[in-house]
């Protein structure tokens, strides 16, 4: 136990709940964002892993190491936007289900990128073989200076603060535009907003579209600011844990990362904890775990508010 | 006064063949209130989708003061000076009335939408046409008739020169009706041209300038109103003589069937719904419920159907208690219920009208075998109980959400009558539906009555209740206050009085509805 406080109570730890927060978080925001103008995006881990290895893909073609990276993460962002709109297509125009096409997204996305990676590199588990490069950390000044702070705040990932810059940026959409208020509008009561003439398929395929750039720029940091390299499933259900964040955070941008930094908090434990001798499979099952009691208590206060509602 | 609106030989006919529009024509003068009536299914409502741009003419033209258009989309309908106000309100309960009234039309301020210019259009607008709503208000947390008003201002504020308003009444109480109709002579007056739908007609005697009237998908004619009795224009919409008044012999009530007593009920947001409701119903006996909406009737037919739990007091049907007992119980008891939703809780809407009649008898063995249904049997008896009840259709197979709302209703009463009960709550049970089908109904449970069921009406129209009942009692704010043993020396405007909290019985004389 006093060796989980000291990993707990140390500087470094709560840095790392940033960094592991990050992807999460992006793909949350994609699954709010959807939910926001009444969608469903069940395919985020697989718009993650196409983002993923698109990104490293791109980066190493490049072969630069000053704007590689760059170019690997515009690419993984337009990866992820194209994948938004299929699937925007399937569910608007074609009118398949929902939950049906997201998983058939991801059982593409994981077998799917696998394939590629195979022909690719001729690995069908890592691309480690062919250099790719990764997003720059950045040292911001001043705040690097103070104690604790500057170790939590400073040096993360640019994908990290553009995250949370996001946050504010959805905010600012969702809240304060027009095209947010529609986009809201169309969630709330899509009949409502037709009536006044918002076209609410556009409005859909946007939410789409945009919960995929999303996805892909958390899919983009995965395999080039959290690791340098693309490896097979490597996304491992951060998809369907930004979805739990999401519908815990009821899909507000403020609530979702809030959520979002709770799932982040039970992966960097869970990570710190591999260092200490517990098991292996059980330290790896916190994070899920507590996706199940956060989700069961969350349920718990929703079920019994709406009773006292009807009392 | 000059034309602003002329529908020339429209035609539409739907996917699934139903030709709901047959060369229709209309003229409307501009600054001119004009009615559109007809019985459900007579096409008045596919008129106004294709005025409103939600459908499109399969034949025909529409012209927009002088123009002919192709109205193609909602957008296209507002860009032409055309609003509606839909019977089911287009608004978004999460938001704000300002945010409501500007969705799609926002004023902006840089990237970001102008909040204070909102509030101040929507006032604008509001003291314009005497409409004021508190822009701030979410719309969830605002009275229907003020639901409405939003309605109006949003397509005022769109520029509307034309609003369309359908069955805009249906939902009103008779004070905010008036409110209403001050508003929209209002608007008249302002140089608005108005298209009312309604099936009242007292109403469109009282607003309407002018009336369309159209049966069967075709346009029956245009006429001064003036110049029309309440009794012609029923005519014209049914093509027979509507008899108004329903011929019944006079009551023989038997024993108490239903008995209620000191009943007591909070509503969800801790008002007290009912206040110590006690009343008898006799077999044999139709005893109505007037009232104006939302003064107890509502918790009273849920608490006796068992569709609400947590009142105080006792019910009992021939002394079986109901509160607390399963629906199951009292259906097999003897009750059966004609909800005033039916399509929440009358139908299951994607289903058969077989099986939609079926339900509830799905353990009479006539219907089901040890494992499997009787299909033979449940086709037979179902499609004969259809004809009965002369639901429109080409067979019981057809899915109950094709119908229209009478036919609709026609299988929930085929339904809830053929389980031959001995106490039947009927709950507005002619509610927006055509003239033909509620008369239908009317005479139905009438018959029921004199076959010895014994039958609480719950109803907010007037002329229903005065028609319909044998005595009855009026609701206002959970309490019953007043009674009246023969509904024959009754009239319109007293029981008015007894509605709107004018006049209220002694505690003696309401307690007369107490026999046993």
């Amino acid at each position: 136990m006093e060796e989980l406080f000291s990993v707990i109570g140390n500087a470094a730890f709560a840095a790392s709940i940033l960094r592991v927060t990050t992807p999460i978080l992006l793909a949350a925001l994609g699954a709010a964002v959807a939910s926001q103008a009444g969608c469903l995006n069940m395919g985020l881990e697989g718009i993650m892993l196409f983002s993923a290895l698109t990104g490293v893909f791109v980066s190493s073609l490049t072969g630069s190491a000053v704007w590689g990276s760059w170019a690997g993460l515009a690419a993984g962002v337009l990866i992820g936007g194209a994948l938004g709109a299929l699937l925007g297509y399937l569910v608007l125009t074609l009118k398949t289900d929902a939950t049906l096409a997201g998983v058939a997204l991801n059982t593409i996305g994981s077998n799917g990128t696998v394939f590629l990676l195979y022909v690719w590199t001729g690995s069908s588990g890592i691309s480690s073989s062919h250099k790719s490069f990764v997003l720059p950390d950045l040292e911001i000044p001043l705040l690097k200076d103070i104690p604790v702070l500057g170790t939590i705040f400073s040096g993360q990932n640019v994908v990290t603060y553009l995250a949370f810059a996001l946050v504010l940026a959805l905010i600012f959409f969702l809240y304060k535009t027009p095209l947010g208020l529609r986009i809201r509008a169309v969630g709330l009561n899509p009949d409502a907003a037709d009536s006044v003439g918002i076209n609410v398929v556009r409005m859909r395929y946007l939410a789409y579209i945009l919960s995929g750039v999303l996805a892909g720029i958390g899919g983009a940091y995965m395999s080039m600011g959290y690791v340098s390299w693309f490896a097979r499933d490597m996304t491992s259900g951060r998809g369907f844990i930004a979805l739990a964040a999401s519908a815990m955070g009821r899909s507000t941008p403020v609530g979702t990362t809030v959520a979002s930094l709770l799932f982040g908090f039970t992966m960097a434990l869970s990570n710190s904890m591999q260092t200490l001798s517990i098991p292996y499979e059980l330290v790896e099952a916190v994070p899920y775990a507590c996706t199940i009691v956060a989700l069961s208590v969350y349920a718990y206060h929703q079920v019994r508010k709406s009773k006292k509602a009807r009392k | 006064m000059s034309e602003i609106l002329r529908v020339e030989r429209v035609t539409k006919v739907y996917g699934n063949g139903i030709l709901a529009n047959d060369k229709v024509e209309l003229s409307v003068k501009k600054g001119e209130i004009h009615a559109i009536c007809g019985e459900n299914g007579a096409g008045k409502s596919t008129l106004m989708k294709m005025l409103f741009g939600l459908e499109q003419p399969d034949e025909g033209e529409i012209y927009v003061k002088g123009q002919a258009c192709k109205i193609t989309s909602p957008s296209v309908a507002i860009g032409l000076g055309i609003g509606m106000v839909h019977q089911h309100f287009m608004l978004v309960d999460e938001l704000t009335v300002a945010e409501n009234v500007v969705l799609g039309y926002e004023p902006k301020k840089g990237l970001v939408i102008d909040w204070d210019k909102a509030a101040d259009m929507t006032r604008e607008v509001g003291r314009k046409y005497n409409l004021e709503v508190e822009p701030g208000l979410l719309v969830g947390d605002i009275s229907v008739g003020l639901k409405q008003r939003v309605e109006i201002v949003k397509a005022l504020l769109r520029g509307a020169e034309i609003l369309i308003l359908d069955e805009p009444t249906a939902v009103l109480t008779p004070q905010e009706t008036r409110e209403l109709f001050a508003e929209l002579k209002h608007l008249r007056d302002a140089g608005h041209t108005i298209l009312f739908i309604s099936h009242k007609l007292g109403e469109v005697k009282e607003l309407c300038d002018r009336i369309t009237i159209m049966r069967a998908g075709h346009t029956v004619g245009t006429y001064e109103v003036a110049d029309l009795s309440e009794a012609d224009i029923s005519r014209m919409m049914v093509g027979r003589d509507v008899v108004l008044k329903i011929d019944k012999a006079k009551a023989a009530p038997g024993e108490v069937e239903l008995s209620v007593r000191d009943l007591e009920y909070t509503g969800d947001l801790g008002k007290k719904a009912l206040r110590g409701v006690s009343l008898d119903v006799r077999k044999g006996e139709i005893l109505g419920v007037a009232g104006v909406e939302g003064n107890g009737q509502r918790e009273l037919v849920e608490i006796i159907t068992g569709l609400r739990e947590g009142a105080t007091g006792t019910v009992t049907l021939e002394g079986f208690p109901l509160l607390g007992a399963s629906i199951r119980e009292s259906r097999r008891r003897g009750m059966a219920h004609i909800p005033s939703d039916r399509m929440v809780y009358g139908v299951a809407k994607n289903q058969s009208i077989s099986f939609n009649i079926l339900a509830g008898k799905t353990q009479d063995e006539r219907y089901t075998g040890k494992v499997l249904f009787k299909s033979r049997a449940i086709e037979r008896d179902m499609e004969a109980l259809a004809r009965e009840y002369t639901v429109k259709c080409e067979s019981a197979q057809q899915t109950v959400g094709m119908l229209s709302g009478g036919n609709i209703q026609k299988v929930v009463v085929a339904r809830e009558m053929s389980s031959n009960p001995t106490l039947l709550v009927a709950d507005q049970p002619t509610r927006g539906i055509d003239v033909g089908a509620a008369e239908f109904i009317r005479r139905r449970i009438v018959a029921m009555r004199d076959e010895g069921t014994a039958v609480l009406l719950v109803t907010a129209d007037l002329n229903e209740a005065l028609e319909l009942s044998d005595s009855i009692v009026v609701m206002r704010d959970g309490e019953i206050v007043a009674y009246y043993p023969d509904t024959g020396d009754l009239s319109e405007e007293e029981l008015g009085f007894y509605m709107l909290g004018v006049k209220r019985q002694t505690k003696e004389e309401v307690s007369g509805v107490v026999h046993g």
